[in-house]
């Protein structure tokens, strides 16, 4: 019987969890541990127009993940707004409608971004050229001067977009640059000279990032691409290069802000930078979920705290193999210690010990007595739940009356659990004695405070819930403990007196 | 205290976790379970197959018929109430005899109808046998216990373990109850266990709580004399247990009837592993011994086969006697 199948199965469930686990964390920048500290970048940004009485239409260009920054949220506040966010070949955009507006308008849209050094460009598809770009005279004469000089001097699309727009700064200006300026912008005069020169550009809207900043306007440069590369132009000193702290608002050669039904439209940025723990940036990460980054995150925040327990558990059963197979530990049920540690985690430590030994103490008692009264299993089992729960009952009123509020948890502990341990450690005492008892109720104990301490243990959480990927390490883990056929720890001691001969 | 792996390995102990994935779940097909962990089902099995096992006195199948527990053990002077489904030696009564309406333990300790009544009712719904299920309660007759083993034994009835791996008897031991075990023969609960030779059916060695000991503690009696009388037909009932089953590794417990010699009391699909302690030997050269054997060979043959391979010389006896050079 070849073995093979079993190690391949649990070599691939191995590398693909730590492939997805590593995958989320390339991906979507989550830490490894829970204590890093991220930047986050809070940026609003003001719409305010003079709506004309009749319907309204505003579309403005929104941020996108990019190179340096990951979009985690965003929200509107647009009150009789109708809005949505659309994604087509013009990038991103939200689009607030209304029927009927007159007068001053504000619209609101806030973005948190989160600084992500690793993360990378965005796939940035080069803008056709545009298509019989015609001069007036007599700036046709100033613009193939223009172009033929600085086409002499350079080699290559960037270079020549540097020599370009040097031309046109400000302490070497020439007579044909400033006349030319005097009838264009200087952004789309660029552009549409680098497109008669046959180079691919397109102007962008990018946004300074500066703390505590308030009414920053966006900044435009000119985006020049070399075939697939490309490279922004400060277009007004000709210096090459993204700064870092530059955030793309718009980056597809498109109007950031276009209104219909309204006039006066102007839009302004303010912004402010704060840490916060990885985790929580991680957690507002906008869900964009397909199979392979499925994530919890996707779920209502009720539903995730649930998942957080849940996935727990399979550490819990981790660690109750580890000692059942390795060590040899002798437990009250199999998994009973993981609920019990589930248990702790709600009442903590201490509360939870003294309240787990005052119930199995005083049920154990009160069971002797059931003992003697000769009944059927399954009312016996139901009389300890109810004592159980009476038992609970009274601790919860008698600790709230002496103010010890933390014996309030003691609810926690899942009863009907409790009753069958209860049940099962009284047969074990009638049967085997108490040392017996003491062994398996011991060794449940032992196992659900290390199970407690695993479970609790922040980076463990951290690790659980962010990486789905390490459950399928677990689980090849634990296929690999269930295959072990070498001695247990106290075997060792047991087996003792045969190899003393 | 402790010892390490590579000393236990010299010494072929076999561990829990070997146990389990080498021998139990390769050669114990699951679907076989049922017929051992149902005492009732390997009775009638062992009868079907001519071996001989305590006469069954009834079975009790539900509640109502709980009060008629008097009524079927009063012709017998003796009986045995034991949980069809249970574990571990849990659950097992015995009566020794009846006076009145007091059942007197093999302890002296005296119950009445109604503690046997909730014993069966205990069984019935479940309490000893694996995962809680409901349970029937199996009568038997007391067994006529072989007298002259009786000086080795404190109250309750000796019983012989003895592995049946791929049909072939691999080690034994016999079980001595002692006043700790409350007259029941399992070592966890305190019985003397001692290691037999499977080749002459003599005692090699005892052990109590895992340490070893030459004498019973309650009887004061040494072990070393110890002979197990009809060895042979013994080990030919053992090993047939495994067509009777086909259960590849197999714990099956006899014990001596006066009169009947041996008999199949019951079967064990997961037997222990205190019985390398008994025989100061672990299993695993005679199990990697017997997986080289081929297939398809009568229980003589097999008997013949394990005695000729795994006799042994009593540590007990070689006190006494001058060791003679090989």
């Amino acid at each position: 019987m070849s073995r093979l199948p079993f190690y391949l199965l649990v070599g691939a469930l191995m590398i693909a969890g730590i492939a997805l686990s590593v995958h989320r964390h390339v991906q979507f920048e989550v830490p490894w541990t829970p204590g890093e500290q991220r930047q986050v970048w809070e940026i609003e940004a003001q719409v305010n127009f003079t709506a004309q009485g009749g319907p309204a239409m505003v579309d403005m260009a929104l941020p996108s993940h990019q190179q340096g920054y990951r979009v985690l949220t965003e929200n509107t506040a647009s009150p009789g707004y109708g809005l949505s966010f659309l994604e087509d070949e013009r990038g991103r955009r939200a689009q607030w409608s209304i029927r009927q507006a007159a007068g001053s308008q504000l619209l609101y849209y806030s973005v948190q971004l989160l600084v992500a050094p690793d993360a990378r460009p965005p796939q940035s598809r080069r803008p056709e050229l545009q298509e019989d770009i015609v001069w007036e005279r007599p700036y046709d004469t100033a613009a193939t001067q223009v172009i033929e000089r600085a086409w002499q001097r350079s080699a290559s699309p960037f270079t020549f977009a540097r020599e370009l727009i040097r031309d046109f700064s400000d302490d070497r200006q020439s007579e044909n640059s400033r006349l030319l300026l005097n009838q264009f912008e200087r952004a789309p005069l660029l552009v549409r000279l680098l497109n008669d020169a046959g180079v691919h550009a397109r102007a962008v809207s990018g946004l300074m990032l500066e703390d505590g900043r308030r009414r920053q306007s966006l900044s435009t440069w000119v985006q020049v691409f070399d075939d697939d590369r490309w490279s922004l132009f400060n277009p007004v000193t000709g210096e090459q290069g993204r700064p870092n702290n530059l955030l793309m608002w718009e980056d597809s050669g498109q109007a950031v802000l276009e209104v219909q039904g309204g006039t006066n439209s102007s839009i302004s940025f303010s912004m402010i930078q704060h840490n916060q723990p990885a985790a929580a940036a991680v957690r507002n990460q906008l869900a964009n979920d397909t199979l392979i980054n499925f994530s919890i995150h996707s779920l209502p925040l009720e539903e995730q705290a649930l998942f957080q327990t849940i996935l727990l558990i399979p550490i819990g059963a981790l660690v109750v193999v580890l000692l059942r197979v390795l060590i040899g530990i002798k437990t009250s049920g199999t998994f009973m210690p993981v609920l019990i540690a589930l248990a702790f985690i709600q009442t903590t430590l201490m509360t939870g010990l003294i309240g787990f030994l005052l119930i199995v103490a005083v049920g154990l008692v009160i069971r002797s007595y059931l003992s003697r009264l000769n009944l059927l299993l399954v009312a016996r089992v139901s009389a300890v739940i109810i004592t159980v729960i009476a038992i609970i009952s009274l601790f919860s009123v008698l600790s709230y009356r002496f103010g010890l509020n933390a014996g309030l948890t003691i609810t926690f502990f899942p009863m009907i659990i409790l009753s069958w341990t209860i049940e099962r450690m009284s047969i074990l005492w009638e049967e085997e004695g108490p040392k017996e008892v003491l062994i398996q109720g011991g060794g449940s104990l032992l196992t659900a405070v290390l199970a407690y301490l695993a479970m609790n243990n922040p980076w463990v959480r951290h690790i659980t819930f962010n990486f789905l990927g390490v459950q399928m390490i677990l689980m090849s883990l634990i296929l690999l403990l269930g295959n072990y056929t070498g001695y247990r720890l106290l075997e060792l001691r047991r087996f003792k007196p045969v190899t003393e001969d | 205290m402790w010892t390490t792996p590579g000393r236990l390995r010299a010494k072929g102990i076999v561990g829990m976790n070997r146990r389990n994935i080498r021998y139990i779940g390769r050669y114990n097909d699951r679907r076989l379970f049922p017929l051992v962990d149902d005492k009732l089902k390997t009775k009638l099995l062992a009868k079907e197959y001519g071996i001989t096992t305590p006469a069954l006195i009834g079975t009790i199948k539900s509640q109502f018929e709980v009060k008629g527990v008097a009524r079927m053990v009063a012709p017998h002077p003796g009986f045995v109430i034991k949980p069809a489904k249970g574990s571990g030696g849990k659950g097992i009564l015995v009566i020794e005899r009846v006076e009145g309406d007091s059942y007197i333990k093999p302890s002296g300790a005296s119950l009445n109808h109604v503690d046997i009544e909730r014993h069966v009712s205990n069984i019935l719904s479940g309490l000893y046998s694996l995962g809680g299920s409901p349970d029937v309660a199996v009568v038997e007759a007391l067994i006529n216990f072989d007298e002259s083993l009786s000086v080795y034994t404190y109250e309750g009835v000796p019983d012989i373990r003895v592995i049946i791996f791929q049909g072939y008897p691999v080690m034994a031991m016999m079980r001595l109850s002692t006043a700790a075990s409350d007259g029941k023969a399992n070592l966890h609960q305190g019985a003397v266990g001692v290691g037999l030779d499977i080749a002459s059916g003599g005692a090699l060695r005892g052990v109590q709580f895992d340490r070893s000991r030459s004498d019973h503690p309650d009887t004061g009696h040494e072990l070393a004399s110890l002979q197990i009388p009809g060895w042979q037909t013994l080990l030919e009932l053992a090993a047939g247990c495994f067509e009777m089953t086909g259960l590849g590794y197999l714990g099956t417990d006899m014990v001596l009837d006066r009169d009947q010699g041996p008999m199949l009391l019951e079967l064990n699909a997961r037997p222990g592993l205190a019985i390398q302690m008994a025989n100061g030997e672990g299993l695993r050269p005679r199990l990697d011994l017997i997986e080289r054997q081929p297939p398809g060979v009568s229980v003589e043959e097999r008997v013949a086969f394990a005695q000729r391979h795994f006799a042994r010389r009593g540590e007990l006896q070689a006190v006494e006697q001058v060791p003679c050079p090989a």
